[in-house]
């Protein structure tokens, strides 16, 4: 009986003449069924339209106009067209002759015609100026009087302002006379060009970012293994609790979540600062001396705990979220086999945390080596951070392609680090819950 | 039970447990399983099986008397010096170890050496049929392999007393009555105590020398499985082993082990009785399907016999099971066998079916 059905049921199936299945209308099924699930795939296409819009609008095309500018440099290009062109042959030893200083002349009067707005020497200074200080005030200064400079110009031109005497200005025209540029990544490397153009270390005294992003990762480094010191038996105690409990002890660890970063912060004020509670409370128990209180805030320590405390969270979810699914009973057949509760956990437990430990580390070393408001606002001096000196170049020195090129560091080292991850763990087991 | 504590291998005494300090989960335990016993703790869960499984291996403590292992009492042993090999549930091999390094780690914490470890590790896979998988990781193991992964995992290093708790039941029929078969066999053959937890009746049957029947904390009989499944002792193991019809009266008189018992709807039939004391008490009797016979010929002289209803005929192939209205239960289960001679009962019709008293258990009236 159900076998005539089936062949009944076959006879019905639609076939064209080659023997295909088809539809009722004739279409090869094939085709039908494609163009269902083209149309299945557009639907979903249609509904995460948003949000793509929204991440290429406010979050690739900024990343990618940032890493362009740490390598633009129109400046040099569109201010001295000529004297570029002069300059092409000068062998950057001695001061360039008195055609080149003919050449710049042309180019301060083209500029002088220009309307304002579109004058090209202002940014012409600001540009050289972050090569050589005072460039931009010899610039500036000479901007005004020079269209009615007279041959010979160079005595003219040396004369409204000592650098145009100085055969370093004129390499780093030279050598920044191209629309692309990589001395912002020289600089944010703590290296400069010397007189023969090659890359060298700059002087003692003026290396700043290396240092920075060494400190920085060594502070990410210390952040992470205390969220993962402190974090770890959180994680295990909220594991082994019953939901319900679990859940009431969890909000206590997201709790910094949930607060605004400013009372945070205050909070960290009162208690850390040196009239604060824990110095009050050290010496009102005899334990310190009024004289010798403990400077806790606006230095490295104030990070340290600061971010300790508001990235615990990336590292206990992470791992309770892998601790979650180890059954006691791997425990407890570790111990039936004859393990000490302590080897049991070294040899059983602890590796199968590791995806958890992986996980979290990586999140919390990510996310503290870019932080930024922390360490502005408890770091003081010694606990800024590299995030901390790209802002400054952003808003005070407005020098946006230095903070470009330290910005480009940071996302590449970023990244790489990323992508170990991803080859060691498996980015798949990077989750919150 | 304790009369023979003395020989005893493993031994309950008194034993209790409770959670919460106020309900017992284990109550007033005493059990003695000998030397190379396969003792099975048969019962629903919460019947406090696993408990008693888990004191016995040290995961939980008991809250009052002793457990002895050998004569020693092992109450504050901690589990990983018992030296008791355990099969848990879900398997409970360590995923990021190969299947040699499980079987490795109970040896290696017992320090033995390289080449005595390599030699045990490959005796106990090849115990279970499994030496070519020392390499493999327990994920890409199917699940009658992860088991037999377990069971040598757990006999690797030779314990005396190995606890099971459920281990089959994540299997497939098939391959669960091939494991059956296994492990009593190994169990036999190495000579081992074995503790085996199921609520799985057929399992319990087909594997022990003892079952042990737990519901709410106590154990309601303890017996081999064929006096278990024959000779029930109460309501609940006659109900809870194999299948059962039951027949609810009074006790009319008790002489000797004879019982006449007066049915509900007034019928008065003999019955063997067992916990039963007095007349008047109410009793559920209890019948197995098999010892139904509804075939004259068949009938044994002393058979007591008794007007039925058909109501449902169900062919099975081996067996015929033929539903019927008897003194007013109308899910009173014949089971016969598929013979020749055997009668195909049309649904309405009126049959007499019997059966011998001593088949017919007076029992406890449960609550």
């Amino acid at each position: 009986m159900a076998q005539a059905d089936a062949g009944a049921a076959f006879e019905d199936a639609q076939t064209d003449s080659s023997g295909r299945l088809t539809t009722a209308d004739g279409t090869p099924l094939r085709a039908a069924l494609r163009r269902a699930e083209r149309r299945r795939k557009v639907a979903a296409f249609l509904l995460v339209v948003p949000l793509l819009a929204f991440i290429l609008t406010f979050f690739v095309f900024p990343i990618a106009q940032m890493m362009w500018r740490s390598v633009d440099n129109p400046q040099v290009v569109r201010a001295l067209p000529n004297t570029l062109e002069a300059l092409r042959d000068w062998d950057g030893r001695e001061l360039p002759g008195e055609e080149v200083f003919a050449a710049l002349h042309a180019d301060f009067v083209v500029d002088s015609e220009r309307p304002r707005r579109e004058q090209a020497m202002g940014p012409l200074g600001i540009r050289l100026n972050y090569e050589l200080s005072a460039a931009r005030s010899a610039i500036s200064r000479t901007a005004r009087s020079a269209p009615g400079f007279e041959a010979p110009y160079r005595d003219a031109f040396v004369s409204s302002h000592r650098l145009w005497g100085q055969p370093e200005l004129w390499r780093i025209i030279k050598r920044e006379g191209r629309p692309l540029t990589a001395s912002y990544y020289v600089a944010a490397l703590d290296r400069q060009y010397d007189e023969d153009g090659s890359v060298i270390m700059r002087d003692e005294n003026r290396r700043i970012y290396v240092s920075l992003f060494v400190r920085t990762i060594m502070l990410s480094v210390a952040i992470t293994f205390l969220t993962f010191l402190l974090g770890f038996p959180i994680a295990y105690y909220l594991s082994i609790l019953p939901m319900r409990h679990a859940s009431l002890l969890m909000i206590c660890v997201l709790l910094p979540f949930w607060t605004s970063l400013l009372v945070r912060t205050s909070a960290w004020i009162v208690l850390l600062q040196q009239q604060g509670v824990i110095n009050s409370t050290l010496v009102a128990i005899g334990l310190l001396d009024d004289a010798n209180r403990i400077q806790m805030i606006y230095n490295m320590t104030g990070t340290i705990i600061a971010m300790t405390h508001i990235l615990l969270p990336f590292m206990v979810l992470p791992l309770y979220s892998v601790m979650r699914t180890i059954p006691p009973s791997y425990m407890r057949a570790a111990k039936s086999l004859g393990a000490t509760p302590f080897t049991a956990f070294r040899r059983v437990y602890f590796p199968q945390t590791l995806p958890g430990i992986g996980a979290g580390g990586v999140l919390v070393f990510i996310i503290s080596i870019g932080y930024y408001i922390t360490p502005a606002l408890v770091g003081g001096q010694s606990g800024r951070m590299i995030s901390n000196e790209i802002a400054r170049h952003m808003q005070q020195s407005l020098n946006w392609g230095l903070a470009a090129a330290l910005g480009t560091m940071l996302l590449v080292g970023v990244l790489a680090l990323y992508w170990l991850y991803n080859r060691l763990v498996g980015a798949d087991s990077l989750k919150l819950g | 039970m304790s009369e023979n504590d003395t020989e005893g291998f493993v031994v309950f005494d008194r034993v209790q447990k409770s959670y919460d300090g106020e309900t017992l989960v284990v109550k007033d335990l005493n059990l003695s399983i000998a030397r190379g016993e396969f003792l099975t703790m048969l019962g629903p869960s919460g019947s406090g099986k696993t408990t008693c499984l888990m004191m016995l291996a040290g995961f939980e403590t008991a809250t009052h008397g002793e457990i002895l292992l050998g004569g020693r009492p092992i109450n504050n042993i901690p589990p990983h010096k018992r030296g008791i090999g355990m099969v848990f549930q879900n398997y409970a091999l360590f995923p990021h170890m190969s299947v040699g390094e499980n079987l490795s780690f109970p040896l290696e914490v017992r320090g033995f050496g390289r080449s005595e470890r390599e030699q045990k590790i490959a005796r106990a896979l090849d115990m279970v049929q499994m030496g070519a998988f020392a390499n493999r990781r327990p994920a890409q193991l199917s699940g009658g392999q992860q088991q037999r992964i377990a069971l040598a995992r757990a006999l690797v290093f030779e314990p005396e007393l190995v606890l099971m708790d459920e281990p089959l039941g994540a299997l497939d029929k098939q391959l669960r009555e091939h494991m059956q078969f296994e492990i009593t066999r190994l169990a036999h053959n190495l000579g081992i105590t074995t503790v085996y937890v199921t609520h799985d009746q057929t399992e319990a049957l087909t594997m022990s020398d003892n079952v042990a029947v737990f519901d709410d904390g106590r154990i309601q009989q303890l017996a081999p499985p064929d006096v278990l499944y024959e000779e029930p002792q109460n309501s609940f193991v006659a109900q809870f082993i194999g299948e059962n019809n039951t027949l609810d009266g009074v006790i009319k008189e008790i002489h000797g082990d004879v019982a006449l018992v007066e049915l509900d709807n007034g019928e008065i039939i003999d019955a063997r009785p067992v916990n039963v004391t007095r007349a008047g008490e109410r009793t559920r009797v209890s019948i197995r399907p098999e010892r139904v016979e509804a075939n004259k010929e068949r009938l044994h002289p002393d058979a007591h016999t008794i007007r039925a209803e058909v109501l449902e005929f169900i062919y099975m192939g081996d067996v015929f099971r033929t539903r019927l209205e008897v003194a007013g239960n109308e899910n009173f289960i014949m089971k016969s066998r598929n013979a020749p001679d055997q009668v195909r009962h049309k649904p309405g019709s009126t049959i007499e079916v019997g059966w011998l008293p001593k088949d017919c258990r007076a029992l406890d009236m449960p609550s």
